[in-house]
Order: C-alpha cells, then sequence, then structure tokens
C-alpha cells in the first residue's frame, strides 16, 4: 500500500471515531503526505487520549512538540512594490496581538501502524494555557518545558514546568518574534567586582539577507521544476 | 547509630564523564541515586532562531554543529525537509552518495560513542583504536568537502560536488621520510572510492579487535549488563528511538520503515537487543557498525557502475557551474540571486526525519512563502534520552550514572541547539 492509501484509510478511521466519540471541530489538512489535525483548545486532551489508546491509532511515541509565534507570519521585511526598490530593509514587521498569536504543535508517530500525524492547537496571547500531555507519553516532560521556556505557553497540569534552555535566573521568552536576535543582556567577567557581570547588550541590529516574499510565476501552486537529463549525462561519461 | 541524611552532588558542568557541558544535580542516598535532575542548556546557541534570519541555505552549516560527531545525518535531515517543502528530488546518484556518506558518518559516531563510553568505565584502549579508524573516515569527509567535520555537503537538490577521482596524499617532511610516506599513501594512489572500499575491507577485522576487547571482557559487563534497563512499553513512551529503542528490542529503524535516500534499495539488517540494559545497547551499536559497513560497500559498487549528476539543474535552487557563468549572462544572474536572496519556498509546513545515528532526528519547517524558514524546529534525539536520566539513573549507585551517560550517546550540541 502506498504512503497515500495509507493516509487515507487514516483519515476514514479518524473521522469515524471522532463521530463516535461526539468529537467536533477537528479540521483535516493533508500536504506533502503528512496530515495534520488541528483541534480546538476545549477538546484536545479527548483527541489526544483517542490518538494514544484508539486501537487503529495507538500513537505510542510523541515525537515532538514545538511552540510557534505566528504574530508575524508572511509579513516581508523588504519590498518592489510601488516605487522602485527600497533600499533599506523594514525591520521588526510584527503584528502585536493576533487573536491565535501562539500554536503548540504536537508529532505522534505509531510504531504498532507506522504512521505519523501532527497535531496543532492555536493558543491566544493573552492566556497560552493547553492541558499537558505528561500523562499520556512520558516524553512530553522536557520536549514542554522548552516550549513554555522558548514561547511562555503554559502546560496544565505539568509535574515540572521550570525553564531548561535558557540560563538561570533569565527574563524573557527568547523564540518570540518580538524579542531580539542579539537579545537583551550580555555578560562579562568583571575584574574589578571579581565576578561575572550582566550589562544591555552593545551589538547593534542588523539584517544580513532581507525577508522576502516573491510572488511571481515561479512560486504558484503546482510549479515544478525541471527534471534533470539523464541519459545525456551518461553519455556523456561514457565517452 | 546516627542518622544519615540524603545529601547532593552536583556533577560537572565541567566533568570528563559528562560528555560535554551536563550539570547533574544528584539527590544521594548513601552511594544509590534517589533524584537525577540534568540541568542542561549550557550550550544553547539559539540554532532554530539563527535559522530564521538566513536563508535556507545558510543554516546548512548550522546542522553540522548541532550533533556535531554525526555531521552530515544532521544536513540531511534539514535537506531532506526542505526538498520535501520545494518539491524536488535530487538525482539517484546523489541518493546513493547521500546513503553512502550517512553509514560512513554512523561509523564515525559509533567509534566516537564507543571509544568515549569504554574511557568513562575505565577501558582505555578502545578510545585510543577507535581514533585510528575515526581518522580515514575524517579524511574521507574532507575529501568530498574540504573540511574534516563540518561538512556543509548536502544542498537542497544533491550533494555539492561528485566524489573525487583522486585523494590527497602525505608528502615527506622533515620528521616523516619517503619510505613511511609510500607506506602512509598505500591506500590513496585510487579514487575515493577506492580509498572507502579498502576501508571496508579492513573495517570487520578492526570491529572484532574491538570486541576481543569488550565483549567477554568481566569488567564490562559488571559495569553494563543490568544498568539502565527500560522496557520496550517505557522506551516508546519515553520516545526512545534509534540503539535505544532497538537495545530495548523493539525493531524501529526509519531506514527500514520509512525509507529515505537509496535505503530501499541496500541491503542490511536491524540488530535488535532483548533485555534493553546499557550491555545490549553496546552491542547493538556494534552489530550497526558491521552493517553499516556492508552498505557502504553496496553503495560503492553502484557508484563505481552508475555516474550521472549529483545536482538538480534547476538553478533557482542549485547554483549554475562556474564555468557555465563565464560566457552566459543568465547563469550569472542566477548565481547572484541565489546567494544573495536564496530561494522562497512555498507556503506550507513539514516535517522529515532520518535514522540518525542517535536516533530520529527531524526537521520541522513553517514556511510563508520567505526566503527564510518561519520556523524551524530540530527534533534532537538526544534530547528525548537525556530526559529519561531520573528513570534510568533511580536506584542505580552513582558510578553507574556515569555508564548510562555514556550507553546514551550524549552530545550536547544537539541537545541544547
Amino acid at each position: 500500500m502506498s504512503l497515500e492509501e495509507r493516509l487515507d484509510d487514516l483519515v476514514d478511521e479518524l473521522e469515524e471515531a471522532f463521530e463516535d466519540n461526539e468529537i467536533e471541530g477537528v479540521d483535516f489538512h493533508r500536504e506533502h503526505d503528512e496530515l495534520t489535525l488541528t483541534v480546538p483548545r476545549e477538546i484536545f486532551m479527548s483527541v489526544m487520549r483517542l490518538l494514544r489508546n484508539g486501537k487503529p491509532f495507538q500513537f505510542d511515541t510523541l515525537i515532538d512538540v514545538c511552540g510557534v509565534d505566528l504574530s508575524s507570519y508572511g509579513q516581508s521585511e523588504w519590498s518592489t512594490d510601488n516605487s522602485g526598490f527600497s533600499r533599506g530593509a523594514q525591520r521588526g514587521a510584527f503584528s502585536p496581538e493576533p487573536n491565535n498569536r501562539f500554536a503548540s504543535v504536537y508529532h505522534l508517530q505509531s510504531t504498532v501502524h507506522n504512521h505519523r500525524v501532527r497535531v496543532k492547537t492555536l493558543l491566544d496571547s493573552d492566556k497560552p494555557i493547553i492541558d499537558s500531555v505528561v500523562d499520556l507519553w512520558a516524553a512530553a516532560n522536557w520536549f514542554e518545558r522548552e516550549s513554555f521556556d522558548l514561547f511562555g505557553i503554559l502546560y496544565k497540569g505539568h509535574p515540572d514546568l521550570r525553564r531548561i534552555l535558557t540560563d538561570y535566573g533569565f527574563i524573557g521568552h527568547p523564540f518570540r518574534k518580538d524579542f531580539p536576535l542579539e537579545g537583551t543582556v550580555e555578560m562579562r567577567y568583571d575584574p574589578e567586582q571579581k565576578r561575572v557581570v550582566y550589562e544591555p547588550v552593545s551589538i547593534e541590529q542588523r539584517t544580513l539577507v532581507a525577508r522576502v516574499i516573491r510572488e511571481d510565476s515561479r512560486y504558484e501552486e503546482g510549479w515544478k521544476p525541471e527534471e534533470p537529463e539523464e541519459p545525456e549525462a551518461e553519455e556523456e561519461a561514457a565517452s | 547509630m546516627s542518622e544519615i541524611k540524603n545529601y547532593t552532588i552536583n556533577m560537572g558542568p565541567q566533568h570528563p564523564a559528562a560528555h560535554g557541558v551536563l550539570r547533574l544535580i544528584l539527590e544521594m542516598d548513601g552511594e544509590v541515586v534517589e533524584r537525577a535532575d540534568p540541568h542542561v542548556g549550557l550550550l544553547h546557541r539559539g540554532t532554530e532562531k539563527l535559522a530564521e534570519t538566513k536563508p535556507y541555505n545558510q543554516s546548512i552549516g548550522y546542522m553540522d554543529r548541532l550533533d556535531y560527531v554525526s555531521m552530515m545525518c544532521n544536513e540531511h535531515g534539514y535537506v531532506l525537509a526542505i526538498e520535501k517543502l520545494l518539491g524536488i528530488q535530487a538525482p539517484e546518484r546523489a541518493l546513493y552518495i547521500r546513503t553512502m556518506f550517512d553509514e560512513i558518518t554512523r561509523i564515525l559516531n559509533h567509534l566516537m560513542w564507543i571509544g568515549a563510553h569504554g574511557l568513562d568505565i575505565g577501558a582505555m584502549t578502545v578510545f585510543l583504536y577507535a581514533f585510528r579508524e575515526r581518522e580515514d573516515l575524517m579524511d574521507c569527509y574532507e575529501a568530498v568537502s574540504g573540511a574534516r567535520m563540518h561538512a556543509t555537503y548536502y544542498r537542497p537538490g544533491g550533494v555539492y560536488r561528485d566524489l573525487p577521482q583522486q585523494m590527497p596524499k602525505f608528502t615527506p617532511n622533515r620528521w616523516v621520510d619517503e619510505a613511511e610516506v609510500k607506506r602512509r599513501n598505500a591506500n590513496r594512489e585510487g579514487s575515493l572510492l577506492d580509498f572507502i572500499e579498502d576501508f571496508t575491507d579492513r573495517f570487520p577485522a578492526l570491529v572484532d579487535e574491538y570486541e576481543t576487547l569488550l565483549t567477554d571482557n568481566r569488567i564490562w559487563k559488571q559495569r553494563t549488563v543490568g544498568i539502565g534497563v527500560v522496557s520496550p512499553e517505557r522506551a516508546k513512551n519515553l520516545g526512545f528511538t534509534g540503539p535505544m529503542l532497538r537495545g530495548s528490542g523493539v525493531a524501529w529503524d526509519l531506514r527500514k520503515k520509512q525509507p529515505y535516500a537509496a535505503y530501499s534499495k541496500v541491503d542490511f539488517d536491524i540488530p535488535v537487543g532483548s533485555n534493553g540494559d546499557c550491555y545490549d545497547r553496546y552491542l547493538v551499536r556494534v552489530e550497526e557498525m558491521r552493517q553499516s559497513n556492508r552498505i557502504i560497500r553496496q553503495c560503492i559498487e553502484w557508484l563505481r557502475a552508475n555516474p550521472g549528476p549529483v545536482m538538480i539543474e534547476d538553478h533557482k535552487i542549485a547554483p549554475p557551474k562556474r564555468a557555465d557563468m563565464k560566457d552566459d549572462m543568465e547563469a550569472l544572474i542566477h548565481h547572484f540571486k541565489l546567494f544573495t536572496e536564496g530561494y522562497c519556498a512555498p507556503p506550507g509546513e513539514v516535517y522529515a526525519a532520518v535514522e540518525a545515528p542517535k536516533g530520529e532526528f527531524g526537521c520541522y519547517i513553517i514556511s510563508d512563502g520567505a526566503n527564510k524558514p518561519y520556523r524551524l524546529k530540530v527534533r534532537a534525539p538526544g534530547f528525548a534520552h537525556l530526559a529519561a536520566m531520573d528513570e534510568m539513573a533511580k536506584g542505580h549507585m552513582l558510578a553507574d550514572v556515569v555508564a548510562i551517560i555514556g550507553t546514551m550517546d550524549i552530545v550536547f550540541g544537539e541537545i541544547d541547539r
């Protein structure tokens, strides 16, 4: 069975199971032979429980939990729109408070059926809280800590929601789009005070390559690059 | 008798057996570990955030520096995700080259692991032996990419260039005379493929050598048998992948289950442990080295018989040949646009994973149609493994903690990212 057919079957089974369990509002999206379920926050836990324990699914491994900040999605820093070329890149294109600013994305894998699925839940910017899945998959423990650390997404029911990757006493959530790449503080050893001191960063922000979104024909849907001509190359090598 | 209370030990971050910058807070009851709390992040460089500020191709080099002992496998995961996003497929020869170098990387990684793990537990010799062989494999890296470790050899659409027809050679100097140089250059007279073939001829006997030192060694067994036992169900629940999962008896390998590159066309076996302890994971990895050797030999055979392109011809993604740029305006423009702005990927999200030596290495890319990824998430196998430290170390002696760190094959480049 090809991957596509197996995904068809999985989608059918999921739709059936959601109907049986009266779960509504799950959005299915298929792209690049991958299945994404966008799940509203209210029914998140029941969907996850079903994916974990349901007989036709048995997603026994949590591959990854990933936080996303969507607040500058689709915004470019440089354009050639109206009056010719602009010289500088406009930095910090960022729309502060969209409704669904954050997303928590889960990648699940079933070693029994050899399926993969991606579950995505959108969270608003005021209260980015979502239920923790540590009880279902022990692997979620550190992944959720990481997402909390980098994005400030809160996982309800997590046994030990501490920072994990950033420094002791770090302020802010560094992977949010409004956090500067250069950070806010720098550290050095002060020989006079004989200890390590923190100071505001001295390096300037700069853009090396602007972020551009091209909309010409190359990037239209269904566009495919040309295939390499293999037979010709073989002839060359033979001669 | 006086009451003995639990006490806390701080191990690391500067500890030779901590494999980098691991800080472990151990709560001890006498010599028995009650609770282990790893503090990671001392090597956090924000790779994922940096990747958001650079065109796609400029981040390939960062991937080498994640798990810095299995460089090309990381590149492979990243490049595969971009290719999936762009909807392109590398030429077949490039797929075989990637397969071969993935396996060379696997041997490199496992040699580093067997050496370091041995050294942690007190076997000095294996370390020296393993580094002897690593040197040859590093030379293969250098021959194709110019760098011994951080190769940046895989590119979206293929590999940077075809395998070289000759190997760099040693030259005589003040300390090394003519005769010695001749001896050292003996296996470097032919092409890179000849050099690798010579290595694969020698390598099985060398693995035997490591095994005579360790497999039936009484001390080695005392230190590893029954240490850090993980049941198959628990291993899946903890998110284990790679040798950690296979050591627990789950026959799961992405190369077989979800084949990529040329793995569906080569013949190899998946070794599986039965007890899920450190010793079984050791056996699994040693057998994996032998299987890698087998895959490399098949790739060499195929690559000899099938010359062809190693990069796609689409110059919106792959740079044109330098010679073409001399007299073709279009090629020059392509080159300029590619290296200043890069290419825009269509909007969408994609996850691609490879079986890296340590487990499943995956890249999750969200694209909003720009020339840079909107979000890149690297799924590092070691992160999930180290998260199980507390569970695996509980109830063991302090010295066993070192054995458990060793068996996890921890590298901080990928855990802290």
